[in-house]
């Protein structure tokens, strides 16, 4: 009977200051019966890393559109490390040259979901990853 | 992948205020995990420290805002505060999209604070129920002050007054509310009242009417000794937290005793009964034949649901 909703932190890191598409992202995965946390925007490394904790969120999608994916992916995973965390599924949304989704990919993002990916399939491939992680 | 940790070791790493631990536990008291029961059971044995605060009002009404301000005022008086801010889950997908975190975000950083969103579709039995054991981890955790805020309509909100040990209703001018107020039944939860964002013009107004519905008596709490206080406060003007921060104390003082206490642990209780026997009936529950019958009008709803609970009853004896 332990079922819950997945859990998912939606937060935007860097300064520009859209928020439209993750706010669409926001209401596909509600409609999808998961349960999303929106942090606003402007998040750094560190604020994002203790929401996604504190929320024990199943994952983390960061969103960015300002180029700064090379340099925030590094530091999440190192805070993550420190803080004893080891079982998020960190995912990343955005606009990014396709050598970049390589090496976020090789950091430990676990899909990247650039602007045409279509709903249903952000919906199925974090629905799959959540169930290859296992119960936690 | 990462090993699972069973309940019962997360408890240590709570007492040391592992955020992880703390997180992990929560998540698994939210999902009414089976496994998770005896832990969270001794968690509640070890709690009972924290001043539980209870934060509700009309959505909108400023709470989010308020709550971000509360706390970093308690911050600077040496205190640790935990959040769980409860938005509505949507009724058609069952998900949600929680978004009290961002009137909060100048809280993040500080070591201090823990925020944790919830969601109102939960563990079987009610919103209450299961935000009551998050804030017995909270409270076993070590944070001093616990503020639950709730979405301001409905049943759920009536709970957490039973729950809580000060219940703060939120009040804003301009949202043309006052009548619903009183329909809800939220008026006469409050032991103290809040009305926000009083840097506007028209913030007096809903001070003055709530002042005087108040008078005419249409929010009495029950408790003799205690007048509920009328705060007006501004966010965003920084005014009136002083106020807000004594009354909290005074009412901590004055009311939260050994009989309030004890009108907590029987709401709790019938709770936990309710949760505990209705998941069992539904366990037992086929209730197919009864069904038909209905729909054929060979029976009535009242004797089928009788016989039902007879054949439960008979079936645990
Ligand atoms: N003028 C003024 N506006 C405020 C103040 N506090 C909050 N607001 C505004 O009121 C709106 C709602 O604020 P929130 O803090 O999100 O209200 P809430 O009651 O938590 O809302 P829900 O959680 O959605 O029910 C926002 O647009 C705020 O900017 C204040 O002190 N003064
Ligand atoms: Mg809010």
């Amino acid at each position: 009977m332990a079922s819950t909703a997945i859990r998912v932190l939606l937060a935007k890191v860097g300064l520009d200051g859209h928020d439209r598409g993750i706010k669409v992202v926001a209401r596909t995965l509600r409609d999808a019966g998961m349960d999303v946390v929106y942090s606003g925007l402007h998040r750094t490394p560190e604020e994002v890393v203790i929401a996604a904790v504190q929320e024990d969120v199943d994952i983390l999608g960061v969103s960015l559109l300002s180029g700064v994916q090379l340099t925030v992916f590094p530091k999440i995973f190192a805070l993550l490390k420190e803080k004893n965390v080891n079982d998020l599924i960190v995912v990343a949304g955005g606009v990014m040259p396709d050598e970049d989704v390589v090496a976020i990919k090789k950091m430990g993002v676990a899909l990247v979901m650039l602007q045409d990916t279509p709903p249903k399939e952000i919906i199925a491939s974090l629905q799959q990853l959540v169930a290859e992680r296992g119960p936690r | 992948m990462a090993a699972y940790v069973p309940s019962h070791e997360l408890i240590e790493h709570i007492e040391s205020g592992q955020t992880w631990a703390i997180a992990r536990m929560i998540t698994r008291a939210e999902a009414g995990a089976t496994e998770a029961r005896e832990a969270i059971g001794e968690i509640y044995r070890k709690a009972g420290r924290a001043h539980i605060i209870g934060i509700t009002g009309v959505p909108g009404s400023g709470k989010s805002t308020l709550v971000n301000k509360l706390a970093e005022k308690l911050r600077q008086n040496g205190r640790t505060i935990a959040i769980v801010a409860i938005d509505p889950s949507s009724p058609y997908s069952g998900g949600s999209i929680l978004g009290d975190r961002i009137r909060m975000a100048d809280l993040v950083l500080d070591p201090g604070v823990f925020i944790r969103s919830m969601a109102t579709r939960g563990a079987v039995g009610g919103m209450a129920h299961c935000a009551l054991d998050v804030v017995d981890i909270l409270d076993v955790a070590g944070f001093d002050t616990i503020i639950i805020e709730t979405v301001g309509v409905g049943q759920d909100e009536v709970e957490i007054a039973h729950a809580a040990h000060t219940t703060v209703v939120v009040s804003a001018p301009g949202l043309g509310d006052e009548i619903q107020a009183i329909k809800a039944g939220i008026l006469e939860i409050a032991d103290i009242h809040v009305v926000s964002k009083c840097d506007r013009g028209d913030a007096n107004r809903c001070l003055t009417d709530l002042k005087m519905m108040l008078k005419d008596g249409l929010g009495s709490s029950g408790i003799d000794h205690w007048h509920p206080p009328v705060i007006g406060i501004s966010s965003y003007a920084d005014e009136g937290f002083e106020a807000l921060i004594e009354a909290l104390a005074a009412h901590k003082d004055s009311s939260v005793n050994s009989q309030r206490r004890e009108d907590i642990a029987r709401f709790r209780l019938s709770k936990a009964a309710e949760t505990l026997l209705l998941e069992e009936f539904r366990n037992f529950l086929d209730i197919t034949a009864s069904a038909q019958k209905l729909a054929a009008r060979k029976g009535d709803p009242y004797s089928l649901a009788l016989s039902l609970i007879e054949d439960f009853k008979n079936e645990n004896t």
